[in-house]
């Protein structure tokens, strides 16, 4: 009970942050009042009328990264959405995410846990630079093993050559 | 706290059910020189369900090395050493012949004898009697064909070894263990979540792998006695690539805690981590020397993925590849003289390759496409690797000097991820 108190306080707008047990709760009181709006919101905290990571006209439901072949830099027209999930950390102390690198297919699995790591890395210390702490970010790999697209040409393995920003309790 | 509760409801898991899914085991190519010998069906064998010759037989064929002379046709069939007709066999161009029986014992026990006989200098090579449970049978025609191995080649025989690897079924992966010959395959580990490479404890005992059931990777080690498992690295980050050390005591492994891919070492129990690695690129897939004072490893320190040795305590890392843009996963010969590593070919295949530590020297063994994880046998003569056919994934085995080759595929599925387990002790 603690916990989802301690949630809905810090932002009432972190779908999921509680955790599975507070989600199978009927009427769950984080997530029903993110998906009421401003009415259900405790009184003086912000009205926003949509939660922002999963708004599709807000920046921060964009979650990808998506990298050129055996590469890791984060390409400039990804910039401006790692920026705002950095800006959002910075804003929402109580926030955690995990940034998951992926591979495609080819090459060896375990170099490729490693390649992956590389990459969700790069997403970190961007938004280390950026202002966020390494406290609320875990980097880790799917490597190959979770592709996104299951074909074997370029047309699938640019899709699994990705990383992704997953905040915690989605 | 709750983070974890989360994930681990994610993923549902299976420890040590007894599933059985056969491997087939499909042989091409040969040896350069073959020995023909002839394995004469054991009097009182075609009680057992399986036999016992069959299974030698097909052992000895699947090596390489032996060319099978056909037994029919000789009457009388010998079983003992005074009913050899060694003109028979020569005739037929058999220069060894294996003969025998299986006797029921009143304790319900089997009793198998056997001999091995030179035809050509008309000599009794080794005889043997074991007194068997009948769950053993198969266990003792390895056995023999492990015995008729080392007799007629000088090398040790790893039919009585076992292998392991990951089925992916749909969205089901499984750990499994077969014997060497594909039969038998159990079930260590069901999950919902990749599994990937599993490592055999020097005594055949253990098992450590990586398991993303918590949507990372961490290292477990699972009994393959009792079944039971403990986590063995579940650091912040990934945690993987776990490598024995050759007395058991250690693992050599991969994680991310400081910052890149690097190698550490950890007691069996989980306890003691200690970085070796300190590079500022990726260093990972690590693999002890058989007499446990080197590791080699992949690192991309230079710009590009290679194998490197460095010592077992971390210091005087040296690049051992040069040829090609892309090395990766090294794994020691049994004697330490060698190692086999995937080599990337001509931008776009995968192979399995084999370099000599002393000369340099490097040799492509495979001509399959999609090459990954090959270890070696116990005996150093065949490696295991995993390829794809026809899309899907197989095991795949080639002789070290890339004559011999054998697939080993399922039914159904995707098999990859393959190592050999050592040999068992006698």
């Amino acid at each position: 009970m603690k916990k989802i108190l301690f949630s809905t306080l810090l932002v009432g707008l972190l779908a999921g942050c509680a955790g599975q047990d507070v989600k199978d709760q009927p009427k769950a009181a984080v997530e029903d009042r993110t998906a009421q709006g401003a009415d259900a919101k405790p009184a003086g905290q912000k009205s926003v009328t949509a939660n922002p990571l999963t708004d599709p006209s807000n920046i921060l439901s964009k979650r990808s990264v998506y990298y050129d072949f055996d590469k890791s830099d984060v390409k400039a027209e990804y910039k401006p959405m790692v920026e705002a999930h950095s800006k959002y950390l910075t804003g929402t102390k109580g926030a955690k995410i995990a940034v998951q690198g992926n591979c495609d297919e080819r090459g060896s699995r375990e170099y490729n846990v490693a390649l992956g790591n590389r990459r969700a890395d790069s997403v970190r210390k961007m938004m280390n630079v950026l202002g966020a702490s390494d406290s609320q970010i875990e980097v880790v790999s799917f490597g190959e093993e979770k592709p996104r697209a299951a074909c074997h040409d370029e047309s699938c393995w640019k899709e699994n050559r990705r990383s992704d920003i997953v905040y915690q309790g989605e | 706290m709750i983070f974890r509760k989360l994930l681990v409801g994610a993923a549902w898991l299976l420890l040590a059910p007894w599933a059985h899914a056969a491997l087939t085991i499909e042989i091409v190519g040969s040896g350069a020189n073959q020995i023909p010998i002839s394995v004469v069906p054991f009097a009182g064998e075609n009680v057992l369900p399986q036999g016992i010759t069959a299974v030698i037989a097909a052992d000895l064929q699947r090596s390489g090395l032996f060319k099978i002379v056909d037994p029919a046709g000789v009457k009388p069939e010998p079983h003992e050493l005074a009913e050899v007709n060694y003109p028979d066999w020569r005739t037929r161009g058999a220069d060894a012949l294996a003969i025998g029986s299986v006797l029921q014992r009143p304790d319900g026990k089997l009793e198998v004898r056997f001999r091995l006989l030179d035809a050509v200098k008309q000599v009794q090579l080794d005889a043997y009697s074991y007194v068997i449970d009948r769950t053993l049978v198969r266990a003792t025609a390895h056995k023999i064909a492990d015995l008729i191995y080392e007799k007629l080649t000088g090398d040790v025989g790893v039919f009585s070894t076992r292998i392991a690897y990951i089925v992916k079924s749909g969205t089901r992966y499984e750990l499994q263990v077969a014997d060497a010959d594909g039969y038998g395959a159990q079930t260590v580990l069901a999950s919902s979540e990749p599994i990937i490479s599993p490592s055999w404890s020097p005594d055949g005992t253990r098992l450590a792998y990586v398991s993303f059931e918590r949507k990372k990777p961490i290292i477990y080690v699972q009994s393959l006695v009792s079944g039971q498992r403990q986590t063995l690295a579940q650091f912040k980050g990934n945690n993987s690539a776990p490598a024995w050390s050759p007395d058991g005591k250690q693992l050599a492994i991969v994680l991310t805690k400081d910052g890149s891919s690097q190698i550490y070492l950890i007691n069996a129990d989980g306890s003691g981590v200690k970085r070796l690695s300190y590079s500022s690129g990726i260093d990972t897939e690590p693999s002890f020397s058989p007499d446990g004072t080197s590791i080699i490893f992949t690192s991309d320190r230079g710009g590009s993925p290679q194998i490197y040795r460095m010592s077992a305590s971390g210091s005087g890392a040296q690049r051992l590849t040069f040829e090609g843009s892309y090395n990766v996963s090294p794994h020691f010969s049994p004697d330490g003289k060698s190692f086999t590593f995937i080599q990337r070919v001509n931008g776009s295949s995968f192979n399995v390759a084999l370099q000599d530590l002393a000369s340099g020297q490097m040799q492509v063994l495979t001509d399959t496409r999609m090459d990954e994880s090959p270890s070696f046998a116990p005996n150093g003569k065949m490696l295991l690797y995993a390829t794809e056919m026809g899309g899907r994934g197989i095991l795949a085995a080639v002789s070290s000097d890339g004559r011999v080759k054998q697939r080993l595929s399922t039914q159904a599925g995707d098999v990859r991820e393959p190592e050999w387990g050592p040999l068992l002790l006698k």
